[in-house]
């Protein structure tokens, strides 16, 4: 097979600034799954979310959407911290039902889409910023804008989280949670707290997510859908709880993924993910870099 | 209750049931009641693994696409009369549904729900892919007016989906009393202890997730003839993943009464909804019913009354 250069080195390029994205997006679900242990199937709601309140600021306001979702940080802390309170009182206190658990996330993000869909109807929805559309060149290399700025946000989200939660009194308790409660309490940490906490915080990374996510794409509600594949796949690929699993395995899902849409067509694309979580489950469940 | 016993009062309940739509004199009943039943059989078939398992399966619309791509695939080649469909779509949907189980059952329960869910989109990429069976534009279903011996097509095809409402609920009530209920309630319960008691869990898990998906498709195998024209979004709709889920759990989980009377009970609201007010609406109210029930009721209305005839006996 004769593959032309120049398509393969755009087709990684942009799968690279595509899996620092999914970094991103699944960072959030590596804390809530991967260390609490919960089971929250409804993020791709909340990046939704997410990009519908970077969509309506920026059309309303024209303020960049990446300034909105920063600004916007606290008030998904606070929604995510709710979140965390319904799902503890109704489920983790009353012992592990983990059915009405997943029952009860389910019916959430089917809530938040159709209750998009009704107020904001199927259109797809975009931002406008100065970076959507130019793109830099360096020789074979084309880096457009629009995923480079996406990008870049991630990754410095990303190592923020890593560092705080490797470094600071509250991330190391974090980690510790889903070891061992017992202990933690004796280090003076309420576990209830601390879960609700990293809660938070995942969903708190909703907000800056869905603004990157309105940039690369334009979104409607369904969207999301296509994301939960994604999230989960990521998430067990690099090993769940891992951090650093977790952005080797965005870099794969997105270079696999930009590929077989630059080769097969971008319609097989949404397979590709689902496939390796398939794969990754009935191989090597503790994925790459899981214990 | 004994299996035959109960097999024959679903029949008559059924024959009841057709003969009295019939004096009404009205299709629209019959094309309402389809929907209804058609979720009674998706309900029914989602709770057997889900309630008596506790295994909880995203991917009702996969199965129930499978049965009707089933279909439409079969009609391109070579039209076959639709009971013959019905056990053709279930056969593909139940050995998917198995292969899908041995896959991931071994490992924890949350990543065969993943895995459900990841199933739905790789089918329906697969089929949006296939232009044979239509792609992503769909593809039309001519079907007959009338049938011999029944006559009105629709009533025709309520009739094939009140029997397997009618199969459905007998394989769930039959599980029920079994071994293998039984079998799966030690799984619900504990699944370790379980396994150590010596009670071949994967086995049984397999079994539940094949029977399961095998009535999901069956469920699914005639809906193109029913709705005349088939495109993979409305195929592979979130609806019935969260119908199917939703009718059980607001009914009840433990007994094949449960996912009956939240599929005829939701199932009604729904039709009267989408008539009257919206089909988003509809949806709307599902998820936050089923939101709702999960937190207050969570052992359902048949869970609630049970509980409240123990307190009442116990004063």
């Amino acid at each position: 097979m004769n593959i032309p250069l120049d398509l393969l080195v755009g087709a990684l390029v942009s799968g690279v600034l595509l899996g620092g994205f999914y970094a991103a997006v699944t960072v959030g679900v590596s804390i809530s799954f991967g260390i609490l242990d919960i089971v929250n199937i409804a993020h791709p709601a909340f990046i939704i979310l997410g990009s519908y309140v970077a969509y309506i600021v920026n059309q309303r306001l024209g303020i960049d959407p990446i300034v909105v979702s920063i600004v916007v940080l606290p008030a998904f802390y606070a929604l995510g911290a709710a979140v965390y309170q319904i799902y503890h009182l109704s489920f983790e206190k009353r012992g592990r039902d983990a059915l009405r658990g997943l029952a009860f996330f389910f019916g959430i993000l089917f809530i938040t889409e159709v209750a998009l869909i009704l107020v904001f109807g199927v259109d797809f929805r975009y931002v406008e910023a100065s970076y959507i559309g130019p793109s830099l060149h360096f020789g074979l290399v084309d880096l457009p804008l629009r995923l480079l700025v996406p990008c870049v946000v991630s990754l410095v989200l990303f190592a923020g989280l890593q560092l705080f939660l490797s470094k600071t009194f509250i991330g190391r308790a974090i980690m510790a949670v889903s070891q061992d409660q017992l202990a933690l309490q004796l280090m003076a940490a309420d576990p209830v707290r601390i879960k609700r906490i990293a809660f938070a915080i995942s969903i708190a990374t909703c907000s800056i997510a869905g603004a990157c996510l309105i940039i690369i794409q334009p979104v409607e509600p369904s969207v999301g859908r296509e994301y939960i594949g994604r999230i989960f796949a990521i998430c067990v690929l690099g090993g769940l709880g891992s951090l650093p699993g977790t952005l080797i395995g965005a870099m794969l899902v997105g270079i696999i993924e930009s590929i077989t849409s630059t080769f097969y067509g971008p319609s097989w694309a949404p397979a590709v993910a689902f496939g390796l979580l398939l794969l990754t489950l009935a191989m090597r469940p503790s994925g790459l870099l899981g214990r | 209750m004994r299996s035959p016993v109960f097999f024959l009062i679903a029949v008559l309940t059924g024959a009841a049931v057709f003969f009295g739509a019939r004096l009404a004199h009205n299709d629209y009943l019959f094309f309402a009641g389809f929907v209804i039943l058609q979720f009674v059989v998706l309900a029914t078939a989602w709770n057997i693994l889900g309630g008596y398992t506790g295994y909880v399966n995203f991917g009702t619309a996969a199965f129930f696409a499978l049965g009707a791509y089933s279909s439409v695939l079969i009609h391109k080649l070579y039209p076959l009369p639709i009971p013959v469909l019905i056990l053709i779509g279930g056969v593909v949907s139940g050995i998917i549904g198995l292969g899908m189980g041995y896959l991931t059952l071994r490992l924890r329960g949350a990543f065969f729900s993943i895995a459900t869910l990841a199933l739905a989109v790789v089918l329906q990429t697969l089929v949006v892919n296939w232009t044979f069976v239509g792609g992503s534009r769909g593809a039309y279903i001519i079907r007959p007016n009338t049938i011999p011996l029944i006559g009105n097509y629709i009533e025709y095809l309520f009739l094939i989906m009140l029997a397997l409402a009618i199969i459905a609920i007998t394989t769930a009530h039959i599980i029920e009393r079994s071994q293998l209920g039984y079998g799966f309630a030690t799984i619900r319960d504990d699944e370790i202890a379980a396994e150590a008691s010596g009670v071949p869990t994967l086995r049984l898990k397999l079994i539940a997730t094949t029977i399961s998906g095998a009535l999901m498709g069956m469920a699914g195998a005639p809906y193109p003839y029913y709705i005349g024209y088939i495109d993979p979004t409305s195929a592979f709709g979130l609806g019935y993943a969260v119908n199917s889920i939703a009718m059980p759990m607001i009914g009840g989980t433990t007994s094949w009464v449960g996912p009956l009377i939240g599929a005829i009970l939701l199932g009604t609201v729904q039709q009267v909804a989408t008539v009257t007010i919206s089909s988003e609406v509809n949806l709307l109210i599902v998820g936050v019913l089923l939101v709702t029930f999960v937190i207050v009721a969570p052992k359902g209305i048949v869970g609630y009354f049970q509980d409240r005839l123990r307190a009442r006996s116990r004063k």
